[in-house]
């Protein structure tokens, strides 16, 4: 037989389709949790088709990404790693020089789509770390530490300086984690977090207005009802309302008449919690942790360090996102850019996260062989 | 060197426990942060969902008032007062006008638009929402609503809005009694139920539409609107419907009104005609008077501006709000009042020479004729006025018991009635004085004579003097004068309000009584031509006895003792107020009238007709003759002694001194009747 590459990519389908290398349980969880988001989007759209059509259609389109990042084996994704990293490093810095979009400088217009790199950074951070970590003794010590900083500093900053404080936030997150999951000494870490915590003050020197304000606003929601504090109090009004067994599918009013704002992307978790509940709230949560939870089972009998760290960093970033994306429509935390994973409606972020998802697929496929 | 193989040697299963310890630890840190995040839900959801599900419903739904229809007001017998009309306005929803001005300017020119309307609508613009309609222009006229039918297209956000307006069909015939209703102002928000108040606009300003505001407001309804973030309504989702006001029902007839209005023609004055047995007020000009439609939608300025600065002060109610000196017209109270006081008894006479000496003193106090009346009784000095026996009898009483017996019959006080504004006037007293004088506070014998006659210090409403009459003709049985007789919930009938006597009879022997309204049947009928009604036949053709009294007031004090010969009219009249008081039938009395007239010279000349005017209306609106449960004389007047006298001993079953009296009264009446 001729290996042509055509015959190639066919036979590549083949298997892709006759043998999928994914992981059943993880998938089966995912694919509930797409099912949920559905079902919120199509209440806090106002039953819009168009809208629910639109993100099932992303969720396809990761579903084969999750079945085309699954097929390419973790030591081939360690080797494009380094060159990933510069890509979109490189791209964030275009970005940052002739960047577009709606108030903040994200979005890169590449003529048929516009897409924001700092999406990508999302996944090739906790691969870049988890590259450098790979071939070296760990625990890391304080040089490795640091150079493992300055790989997370450099695109962070670049993100943040977007502003994009919230995917600034996750990017370092899953660094973080990779570094956290590699050993790091607990000590080291808790003087590296002593150290990050004196210097706050000068970070709020450094933060925009509308950051600082932000911040103010999630301390007291009440100082400003109408302008800063509105999303915060209509938020916590939609949660409070829905009770223990929630207000009802579709009949939730503080979405349904426009009183909470971004009820179908940042605050949709709002809009779910007033119409399923506290036992919707805690049956998701549930499903998050199981989720992440199987990352890390996945992590663990992963058969070298860059693949571990990798799937570790991965699943525990998706904690960040819950969390910070949960406490933020409860007021727990400031309101920032970070979606619901699986539930807010959105395009860059759902895709990357799937593509994140089909990395641990290929981990999985790719495990250490029980003896 | 170890550190490089170290380094080439990998511990790889070290590497993967520790890993797994990581791993482990991390999942139970987010095990934990997910703990935390539960916890806040269940803050939000278990233990504040009771204040969140109330701010969530408040947020979405909004009660929205229905404004009540007010009450109609009616005469006693049904005729419409004040009206409920339905009228078109013009109403800009802000939210939907792309350039505020740019549309004012083109609507302008198809709607014609005030410089009022504008300044009005521009300031509520302000203080509404933006998707809350806000008035432009009110009561469009059809040409208007037609004009702006044609281009409506033009103006998005503005529409054309019926609504209910406040309309008095009989304009200013009762505009000091019914009053008018006006827009709600920011002061009148001060002092508001919010709550009962919500969607009106107007409220009673002035008359009963001020007194009865209660009644007539009624209570608003609401419907229950599920309202998004922006206060768009979504859909309705309760509605209790408002309760309309009470209607009212005057005990004023419209006709005795019209005639007494009429009456005055055009000269300033007021007129309160009063049913005696139970206080309910039967008719109540103030003259000159205004449109209290006017005021309904805001006055104009120059509407404002002609009332305001219109000599004859149109806006006052001078029946209740300007007090005159009653002059004579306390004559047959200071008569009863000596009666009442064992000072005097009917017959007891006094020389009337012309003047009166206060005796020890040099000032003299005149008769009205130079050089007196001659030998004068109770009833000559009320049926020709004489000043002297009165000059006298004041003296006798002292100013103590002049002002407790006058306050008994409501002078110096509010009378009560049911409507708002009315001020108290004054009655002389050494109290009052030394309130208001406090320079000069001693009490002078010269200040009790002239009280005597009612000059000095006094100042007495029409209202008073009628409910004064009143309570005299009603043999002393005080009641606070009514203007609204009944009220009605919609589709019920009429309820009348109940006005109980104010106390027992003021008058302890009822034969004094019966002399005093001796002397006032003589001052319509007797013959002698010092009478004061000898010259003008006020009783002529009417069928029941009058009792009357002339009253002519200075305006000013004299500042000589020289006798004034100027019988110049116009002059007079200038210097004079003219008042009349008379109730009948004399007997058994059903009404009594109070009229002064700001500039009549004379009372029984100027002031006398327009009260007969009154009793004549008054008299139609009763079939032409008494109604069957009062005795009726047979043949009018002819029979009246007999038929009075019958009425007196049924009444008060004692011997009265009518016999004496009534008979130089019969044949006056029977000479007046040819």
């Amino acid at each position: 037989m001729i290996d042509t590459w055509r015959t190639r990519v066919y036979r590549f389908l083949r298997r892709l389709w006759r043998r999928p290398r994914i992981d059943l349980p993880l998938a089966f969880a995912l694919l509930l949790l797409s099912g949920v988001g559905l079902v919120t989007l199509y209440s806090a759209g106002e039953a819009n088709v168009g809208l629910v059509g639109g993100q099932a259609a992303r969720f396809l389109l990761g579903a084969i990404f999750i079945m085309l990042m699954s097929r390419i084996p973790p030591s081939t994704l360690r080797n494009w790693t380094p060159w990933l990293y510069a890509g979109s490093t490189v791209l964030l810095v275009v970005v940052a020089v002739l960047g577009e979009g709606r108030g903040a400088g994200r979005w890169l217009n590449l003529g048929i789509m516009r897409f924001q790199p700092s999406e990508l950074m999302k996944l090739t951070m906790p691969m870049m770390v988890a590259w450098y970590l790979h071939p070296r003794q760990l625990p890391p010590g304080w040089k490795d530490i640091a150079v493992v900083g300055a790989l997370i500093a450099i695109p962070a900053a670049l993100i943040a300086k977007q502003p994009d404080l919230g995917t600034a936030l996750l990017v370092t997150a899953a660094g973080t984690f990779a570094l956290f999951l590699s050993g790091m000494a607990w000590w080291r870490f808790g003087l590296l977090a002593a150290i990050a915590g004196g210097m706050a003050p000068v970070a709020w020197h450094f933060m925009h207005q509308y950051q600082r304000n932000r911040i103010l606003t999630m301390l007291n929601p009440e100082s400003d009802p109408l302008g800063d504090g509105w999303h915060i109090i209509q938020s916590q009004i939609a949660v409070g309302s829905g009770g223990i067994f929630g207000k009802g599918f579709e009949q939730g009013t503080q979405s349904r008449l426009d009183f909470l704002p971004e009820h179908t992307t940042d605050f949709i978790f709002a809009v779910f919690s007033e119409e399923f509940g506290l036992i919707g709230v805690c049956a998701i949560l549930v499903l998050y942790a199981f989720i992440i939870g199987r990352c890390l089972w996945i992590a663990m009998e992963a058969r070298d360090t860059y693949s571990r760290l990798l799937a570790g960093a991965i699943g525990m970033s998706f904690f960040v996102y819950v969390f910070v994306n949960g406490g933020m429509v409860a007021g727990l935390l400031p309101v920032v850019g970070v979606p619901m994973p699986m539930v807010s409606y959105g395009g860059t972020s759902a895709v990357s996260l799937l593509v994140g998802f089909g990395v641990l697929m290929s981990i999985h496929a790719n495990r250490k062989v029980h003896d | 060197m170890p550190r490089l193989i170290r380094r080439q040697f990998k511990d790889t299963r070290g590497e993967g426990e520790l890993f797994r310890r990581r791993a482990l630890a991390g999942f139970a840190l987010i095990l934990l942060g997910l703990c935390a995040l539960v916890g806040r839900y269940v803050f939000l959801q278990v233990l504040h969902h009771d204040e969140f599900a109330l701010r969530s419903v408040n947020n979405s739904v909004k009660p929205r008032a229905i404004p009540p229809a007010r009450g109609l007001i009616y005469d006693r017998n049904g005729v419409l007062l004040a009206d409920n009309v339905p009228a078109f306005r013009l109403e800009v929803r802000p939210d939907q006008v792309q350039n505020m001005n740019q549309m004012l300017a083109q609507l302008g020119k198809v709607v014609p638009l005030d410089p009022d309307d504008l300044d009005a609508f521009r300031k509520q613009l302000k203080q509404s929402r933006r998707f809350d309609s806000v008035p432009l222009k009110m009561r469009l006229t059809e040409d208007d609503i037609a004009r702006f039918a044609v281009s409506r297209w033009r103006f998005p956000g503005v529409d054309v809005v019926p609504y209910l307006i406040r309309y008095y069909p009989l304009g200013s015939l009762f505009a000091h009694v019914v009053g008018y209703v006006s827009r709600i102002d920011a002061d009148d928000l001060d002092s508001l139920d919010p709550e009962r108040y919500k969607g009106t606009t107007h409220i009673g300003r002035i008359g009963l539409e001020r007194s009865y505001e209660d009644m007539l407001h009624g209570s608003p309804g609401y419907e229950l609107d599920e309202v998004n973030a922006d206060g768009r309504i979504q859909q309705v989702l309760e509605t209790h419907p408002p309760i309309p006001g009470k209607n009212l029902y005057l005990s004023i007839d419209a006709r005795v009104q019209k005639a007494a209005q009429d009456a005055f023609e055009g000269r300033a004055g007021a007129a309160v005609a009063i049913d005696p047995r139970n206080g309910q007020v039967l008719a109540m000009v103030s003259v000159p008077s205004f449109d209290p439609n006017l005021f309904v939608n805001g006055i104009s300025t120059a509407d404002y501006k002609s009332l305001i600065t219109s000599p004859d002060k149109p806006l006052i109610n001078r029946a209740m709000k300007a007090g005159y000196p009653p002059g004579s017209t306390v004559k047959p109270f200071m008569g009863l009042a000596g009666l009442e006081y064992g000072v005097r008894r009917p017959e007891d006479s006094v020389l009337s020479t012309g003047v009166f000496y206060i005796p020890g003193q040099s000032r003299g106090y005149r008769d009205d004729q130079r050089y007196g009346a001659g030998t004068v009784n109770l009833y000559k000095a009320i049926y020709a006025s004489v000043n002297t026996y009165f000059y006298k009898l004041a003296l006798d009483l002292g100013i103590d018991r002049v002002s407790e017996f006058m306050s008994g019959y409501g002078f110096g006080r509010p009378s009560g009635i049911d409507l708002p504004g009315e001020v108290s006037g004054i009655l002389p007293s050494r109290a009052w004085k030394a309130k208001h004088s406090p320079k000069e506070r001693t009490w002078y014998p010269g200040e009790t004579v002239i009280a005597g006659i009612g000059q000095g210090y006094w100042s007495v409403t029409a209202l008073q003097l009628a409910h004064a009459l009143a309570t005299f003709a009603g043999r002393g049985v005080p009641y606070a004068p009514r203007v609204v007789m009944s009220t009605a919930d919609v589709g019920h009938t009429p309820s009348p309000l109940p006005n109980p006597p104010a106390g027992p009879s003021l008058i302890k022997n009822m034969k004094d009584w019966d002399a005093v309204n001796e002397g006032m049947q003589l001052v319509i009928y007797s013959n002698d031509p010092l009478s004061t009604g000898f010259k003008f036949r006020l009783g002529d053709g009417f069928p029941y006895r009058l009792a009357g009294k002339s009253g002519t007031a200075e305006r000013f004090s004299r500042t000589s003792d020289a006798y004034n010969e100027n019988r110049n009219t116009a002059y007079l009249a200038a210097r004079h107020r003219a008042w009349f008081e008379v109730f009948t039938p004399a007997e058994n009395p059903r009404i009594a009238v109070a009229v002064v007239l700001e500039a009549g010279a004379w009372g029984a000349e100027d002031a006398g007709p327009i009260a007969r005017k009154i009793l004549d209306a008054w008299l139609a609106t009763q079939g032409g003759a008494v109604p069957p449960d009062t005795p009726l004389p047979e043949n009018g007047v002819t029979a009246a002694p007999a038929a009075a006298s019958t009425t007196a001993s049924e009444v008060m079953p004692e011997d009265t001194p009518q016999g004496d009296a009534p008979a130089p009264d019969s044949s006056s009446a029977g000479d007046n009747d040819q």
